[in-house]
């Protein structure tokens, strides 16, 4: 069955899911999941000696649903930690639902193999991980959602979640937690606070415990069952990988310079604005030229969203923004600055994107600049699954931010090594072309059609103009015609919208 | 006997990305034989292939056996490493004829 952006989806998961029909579609009301309460009465310890205690305690059972965040990034000890004592435990056939999974987590591929893990949902798998999935190692396709969608999937009750164990950078033994005290610091815990609201049993694990009460409270103790002290719970290096790397690429850079001008010549420019940017090459850098037109003019954010680097605790600091509204933090500087600044607020991936909920902080966006590993002439963006077809990235706020702006940009340059950016099809779809408004390259700008008062605003902007298909025959006379990824029919993972319906299926590489 | 005969190995190329390396040497009567190794083999596998075959064909090599290493090269540095590692198999080291060589540019 075909959905709104002409993907074929195979009749079971169609039926199952409901297609994607577009991006403001769907306005269900729904009454709220809620977890388990076991009362816990005076007298009674919350802190258990290891984390296989934790485990035996939850009562965690063959075939159970259990969910980690992923605010430690490639920094992360906790996924594996865990999943390695239920392995030894011999529990078999769990559903693993964390927010994301990285690079650090390999190891999953042994328990896959082995029957421990039987069901993934995730915004994304990296390399190893992703290749092993696309191979069709799991026999049940991995659910692939957005941060807003794992949060209305987990409060509309579509996922439930039996335990969840979190990594927080401190705690007391109540279960009071942040993520901006102690050793490896992770920031905001907004993935994280939705796994305590809503699972059957919440499990902390910290290598920091502090006297009580700890404050400030992220996750409050009334939400959580156990609490376990570890040797280290993330390496601090890994959780700022690669993050807040300002770019020296002059390629970045000046398509960082034309999605700033974009930006300035744009009707959302003017005090008060928001605006949210990605981490890494040229989203970063568009933070940083923005800035300076914004000390120039005599401008001033209302607030930053994110995804939240240093760069843009500065502009905080430095009074070009009245505040930040973080569902996670990058880098360190990020982190280090929640616990200083009261202008730097944590939210929940249910505040910042679930469009099931009574509005979300995307609503509010203006301007968003994303990245892209292909757009398409329909401006479809593919954030997911990478050259050979693989599944490599992740769905993250891509598509959730890019409903919620006024203004959503992406920025790519033409062509990466051979590989075009700009395509007649991307290869998975993960953000509709609706919610796309504007393509940055190093050449030039592309206005999606539907956006006549973009054209029309940056018509004398000095900025180059072209139609979508144009950049596409740019990237394809340098890179050529490149051939079809050829896939098998095995469906390795499906990719559900925001909404929960399939906007597309990544299949099983050929090899 | 066409101008250019493999008379040993010759290399081009490095393995840097956007580069592409080409080690030719001599097929008696086996025809063309190309081995590859490419970053982005699945969407320009054949093309690449194309690419030196032609290149090959211009230049009078029915001949050859190669094994190549691509990082995501372009067409025109695919033509040219393929043109460089030709001339040192056939031992030409001056005197190009850049006018013929001209004549290959697409």
């Amino acid at each position: 069955m075909k959905n709104t952006v002409g993907r074929d989806i195979p009749q079971e998961y169609a039926e199952k899911y409901g297609v994607f029909e577009g991006q403001y579609a769907k306005k269900t009301s729904y009454q709220r999941a809620s977890g388990k309460v076991t009362p816990v009465h005076p007298g009674e310890s919350k802190l258990v000696g290891s984390i296989r205690e934790a485990i035996e305690k939850c009562g965690l059972k063959d075939g159970m649903t259990i969910s980690f965040h992923h605010h430690f990034r490639e920094g992360d000890y906790v996924l594996n930690m865990v999943m390695d004592e239920i392995a030894k435990m011999g529990i078999k056939n769990l559903y693993l639902a964390p927010s994301s999974i990285a690079n650090v987590h390999e190891p999953l591929i042994e328990h896959i193999k082995n029957g421990v893990v039987t069901g993934i949902t995730s915004s994304g798998l990296r390399d190893k991980v992703g290749l092993a999935i696309s191979q069709g190692i799991m026999k049940n396709p991995v659910i692939i959602r957005s941060h807003g969608g794992r949060a209305r999937a987990i409060e509309t009750g579509a996922l439930h979640i039996d335990v969840a164990f979190l990594g927080v950078p401190s705690a007391d033994e109540y279960g009071n937690a942040n993520g901006s005290h102690g050793n490896a610091i992770c920031g905001s815990l907004g993935y994280a606070k939705v796994d305590a609201e809503y699972a059957d049993k919440v499990v902390l694990i910290t290598d920091n415990l502090v006297p009580y009460p700890n404050t400030p409270i992220s996750i409050p103790q009334n939400l959580v069952d156990y609490v376990v002290k570890v040797d280290a719970i993330g390496d601090p290096n890994g959780i700022a990988k690669g993050a807040t790397r300002f770019t020296s690429n002059p390629k970045e850079l000046l398509i960082a310079e034309i999605g700033s001008k974009v930006i300035v010549n744009s009707p959302y420019f003017k005090n008060g604005f928001s605006f949210q940017s990605g981490s890494g090459g040229s989203t970063l850098a568009v933070a940083r030229f923005l800035a300076e037109e914004m000390r120039e003019r005599g401008i001033k954010a209302g607030f930053i969203l994110g995804g939240i680097t240093s760069n843009m605790v500065e502009m905080l600091e430095e009074g070009l923004a009245e505040k930040i509204i973080d569902t996670q933090s990058f880098d360190r500087g990020a982190a280090e600055s929640l616990a200083r600044n009261e202008n730097h607020y944590e939210i929940s991936a249910s505040f910042y994107a679930n469009p099931g909920n009574k509005g979300a902080a995307v609503n509010n966006l203006d301007v968003v600049v994303l990245s892209a590993l292909e757009v398409d002439t329909d401006f479809n963006v593919n954030v997911l699954t990478g050259s050979d077809g693989a599944i490599r990235g992740a769905s993250g706020g891509h598509c959730d931010t890019a409903a919620g702006a006024k203004l959503s940009m992406i920025l790519t340059p033409l062509v990466r090594g051979r590989i075009p950016t700009i395509v007649e099809k991307v290869n998975t779809v993960i953000t509709p072309g609706e919610g796309i408004d504007v393509v940055v390259t190093e050449i030039g700008i592309a206005i999606n059609p539907r956006r006549q008062d973009l054209i029309d605003a940056l018509k004398d902007s000095g900025i180059p103009q072209f139609t979508i298909e144009e950049l596409k025959e740019k990237a394809y006379k340098i890179a050529g015609t490149p051939d079809p990824i050829e896939y098998e029919d095995q469906v390795v993972a499906l990719v559900e919208y925001r909404d929960g319906s399939i906007i597309d299926v990544v299949r099983k590489i050929k090899e | 006997m066409g101008k250019y005969e493999i008379k040993g190995q010759g290399i081009a190329g490095t393995l840097e990305s956007s580069d592409i390396q080409i080690i030719i040497d001599q097929n008696p009567g086996a025809g063309i034989e190309i081995s590859l190794k490419s970053d982005v083999e699945k969407q320009y596998g054949r093309q690449i292939r194309a690419t030196i075959e032609k290149t090959l064909k211009k230049m009078g090599i029915t001949d050859a056996k190669l094994i190549v290493v691509d990082k995501g090269a372009l067409d025109c540095t695919i033509v040219a490493r393929t043109i460089a590692a030709v001339h040192r198999a056939a031992g030409i080291t001056e005197k190009y004829d850049w006018e013929e060589i001209d004549s290959w540019n697409v």
